[in-house]
């Protein structure tokens, strides 16, 4: 079992060892790196690569680590107690399976992801450590204990909105995605619009990896924006030599919006374009 | 079997640890690597380094331990020419040799070839012996020896002119770096607690339905309010000195901005007096008393002083020191009394760590903060933040 990059997934050297590393070892795999470098994709394309299921679990500033393991939902039993329902019996019918819980249980290996991980409380890695270790967890509830059947291969992703735990952290391969270099970015070009125009591209691209040079931009255009703003330049079919004109007037590259993503930065490229006008003059 | 490069990682500063080392080893044993120093590389990378600031530190030392940087001698052995000759023989084909002696003089060319075959020597010398399929002959046992016959050529054989550690592509994300306004943010989220302070204040709702169904009887359950309770005064030199140091200080503040519940800042001109202002275009008309400020905000906001601290040392001790106006008491005193209100206060410095003892200003304004003077990198935020904290 190889992971390779796939048909619509540009994967470079160092990112394949770190997947394969992580599946061969079956240690989950943390991913950091810019927003819209691929990191939520990279999981769907490792599960497509390797034939499995994907379980996806989105952390929000809520989730707490028990809800992945499970829930035991007290207020429907308490309701049927009331109404006398023979289901309330047996506690296994209120208890409601958690991602991990599927994820341990599922028959074929599966994919986990644990989408945005560092959105969550700061202890939350810290509660599933021995979770994700061992693969296995207790039911109080029930007392039986989960025990993966097929220790799943999961992929974590975090923007680096908090710092993670150490313990958590040695227990995790580790990958940082950078930002595409120019050859790489032509190459994710390829897989997305296989049709574009060569000189198309090109031109976008300078004009893309110029704007990310620009000082003082608040977002920074991102590959995702970049395959957006490709769309929408195909869509429109403009003729190539707008890209090309290197008149300062018009430097701002059209169907900006897709690129820049709030007003500030629209501003700041008005203003440079100004200034730039004025030199030319 | 790679204990000094786990220990020279320690040693660098990586934060790395036994499990990660044993994580290496097993994956080396179930053949994640594949016999390839990159792929090598790649794997020991994404096993020990767990946070992008010391994908460069990690870069580095991976450098130096496995080229054997350190074994260059001035002793070099000599290279029999028949060697080399063979060499090229082996991995050039005839019109390249016609191509690359088109190129320049062919003992030119041979020189470098030497030279890199003495590199690629020196290398086994260092260490790698691991990836070797050994004895075949001294130069070719890697299947790597690359850089020998790339003369001429745009594009190698492994098409890749440069390790990709040499390149140091993530200097800028190593924490002793200056600043960008995205790795600051990340110093700063230090500074985010999510404090329970004080009584229990809100009803936590699901706690005491879950509660109540447990018992079987109403049970109350209160949780204390959860908000951000870092509280913040931030003081920035403007002017002077300060002026090349500005952008960094900004990105600071526009970062600090969105980071804390109450943030209020003041700007003042290298030392701190008698009165400070909001808005620096109206520095002289339009300022407030610091006096004023210590009575305002509580002795529970943190100060954080932003400048370089480099002046003239009488602008601190003497009063009337000042260059912009005459200051009835001195720098000195207005230092002691704000960190005397604020026990817990921070000077964050652009100037370069190393260099902070040849400024005597800068020396007497560390003191005078009881050392807590930090540089202004990730690494510094970092460390001030937590002294913060503490």
């Amino acid at each position: 079992m190889k992971f390779a990059g796939t048909d619509n997934y540009v994967a470079t050297d160092d990112l394949k060892v770190a997947v394969n590393a992580a599946a061969t070892l079956r240690r989950p795999l943390l991913i950091k790196g810019e927003p819209g470098t691929g990191k939520t994709v990279l999981a769907k394309e490792v599960a497509d690569a390797f034939g499995c299921e994907l379980i996806e679990w989105h952390i929000k500033s809520t989730t707490k680590a028990q809800q992945g393991l499970y829930e035991y939902d007290a207020v429907s039993r308490l309701r049927d107690s009331q109404l006398g329902d023979e289901k309330v019996k047996d506690i296994r019918n209120y208890i409601k399976k958690g991602k991990l819980w599927e994820a341990f249980t599922s028959e074929k290996t599966p994919v986990l992801l644990i989408d945005e991980i560092d959105k969550a409380d700061i202890e939350f890695p810290n509660d599933l450590l021995l979770e994700l270790d061992r693969m296995e967890f207790h039911v109080y509830e029930t007392g039986e204990t989960v025990k993966a059947k097929n220790r799943p291969i999961v992929i974590i992703t975090s923007n680096n909105e908090k710092e993670l735990p150490d313990a958590f952290l040695r227990r995790c391969f580790f990958h940082f995605i950078k930002f595409p270099d120019p050859e790489t970015m032509k190459d994710i070009i390829a897989v997305h619009y296989p049709d574009i125009q060569q000189a198309l591209v090109r031109e976008a691209l300078n004009i893309f990896f110029d704007m990310r040079e620009v000082p003082g931009l608040k977002k920074k255009p991102s590959t995702s924006e970049l395959l957006d703003w490709l769309k929408l330049l195909m869509a429109e079919d403009l003729p190539l030599d707008v890209l090309k004109s290197k008149d300062p007037s018009k430097l701002i590259p059209p169907l900006h919006g897709a690129l820049l993503k709030n007003e500030q930065d629209v501003h700041l490229f008005e203003r440079l374009a100004f200034m730039n006008r004025r030199q030319g003059a | 079997m790679f204990n000094s490069f786990f220990y020279e990682l320690k040693d660098g500063g990586v934060p790395v640890s036994i499990k990660e080392y044993l994580t290496l080893l097993e994956a080396m044993k179930a053949g994640c690597a594949n016999y390839s120093i990159d792929d090598f590389y790649f794997l020991a990378r994404s096993t020990f380094v767990k946070d992008e600031k010391n994908l460069d530190k990690f870069d580095r030392i991976f450098g130096k331990v496995f080229e054997g940087v350190e074994f260059i001698g001035d002793d070099v052995a000599e290279i029999p020419k028949e060697w080399l000759e063979k060499l090229a023989e082996l991995y050039l084909s005839k019109e390249e040799m016609e191509e690359i002696k088109s190129l320049g003089s062919w003992d030119e060319i041979m020189e470098t070839l030497k030279k890199r075959l003495e590199e690629q020597q020196e290398r086994h010398q260092g260490g790698n012996k691991w990836i070797g399929t050994a004895g075949k002959s001294p130069f070719g046992a890697y299947g790597y020896n690359p850089e020998g016959v790339r003369i001429g050529q745009d594009k190698g054989r492994h098409g890749r002119a440069i390790k990709v550690w040499d390149k140091r592509e993530y200097k800028n994300l190593d924490d002793s770096v200056e600043l960008g306004t995205r790795n600051i943010k990340v110093a700063l989220r230090k500074l985010r607690q999510f404090a329970r302070e004080g009584e229990a204040s809100e009803l936590d709702l699901d706690n005491t339905i879950r509660s109540t169904a447990h018992k079987g009887y109403l049970d109350i359950k209160m949780v204390p309010e959860r908000h951000n309770a870092v509280k913040v005064l931030l003081f920035l030199d403007v002017g002077g000195s300060m002026d090349p140091h500005i952008k960094v200080c900004e990105e600071l503040f526009s970062a600090a901005k969105s980071e804390f519940k109450h943030l209020e800042f003041f700007y003042f001109h290298n030392c701190l007096y008698e009165k400070v202002w909001k808005e620096n275009s109206r520095r002289f008309n339009d300022f407030l008393s610091t006096l004023d400020v210590m009575h305002t905000y509580p002795h529970d906001y943190k100060v954080i002083f932003v400048g370089d601290a480099s002046m003239s040392p009488y602008e601190i001790t003497y009063p009337g020191g000042s260059v912009e106006h005459w200051n009835e008491e001195s720098g000195e005193v207005w230092m002691r009394r704000l960190t005397d209100v604020y026990s817990r206060a921070v000077w964050l410095n652009p100037i370069p760590e190393q260099h902070w003892t040849y400024s005597q200003s800068i020396q007497i304004m560390k003191s005078l903060m009881e050392d807590r003077m930090f540089p202004l990198t990730v690494g510094g935020i970092d460390r001030a933040m937590r002294e913060l904290r503490r």
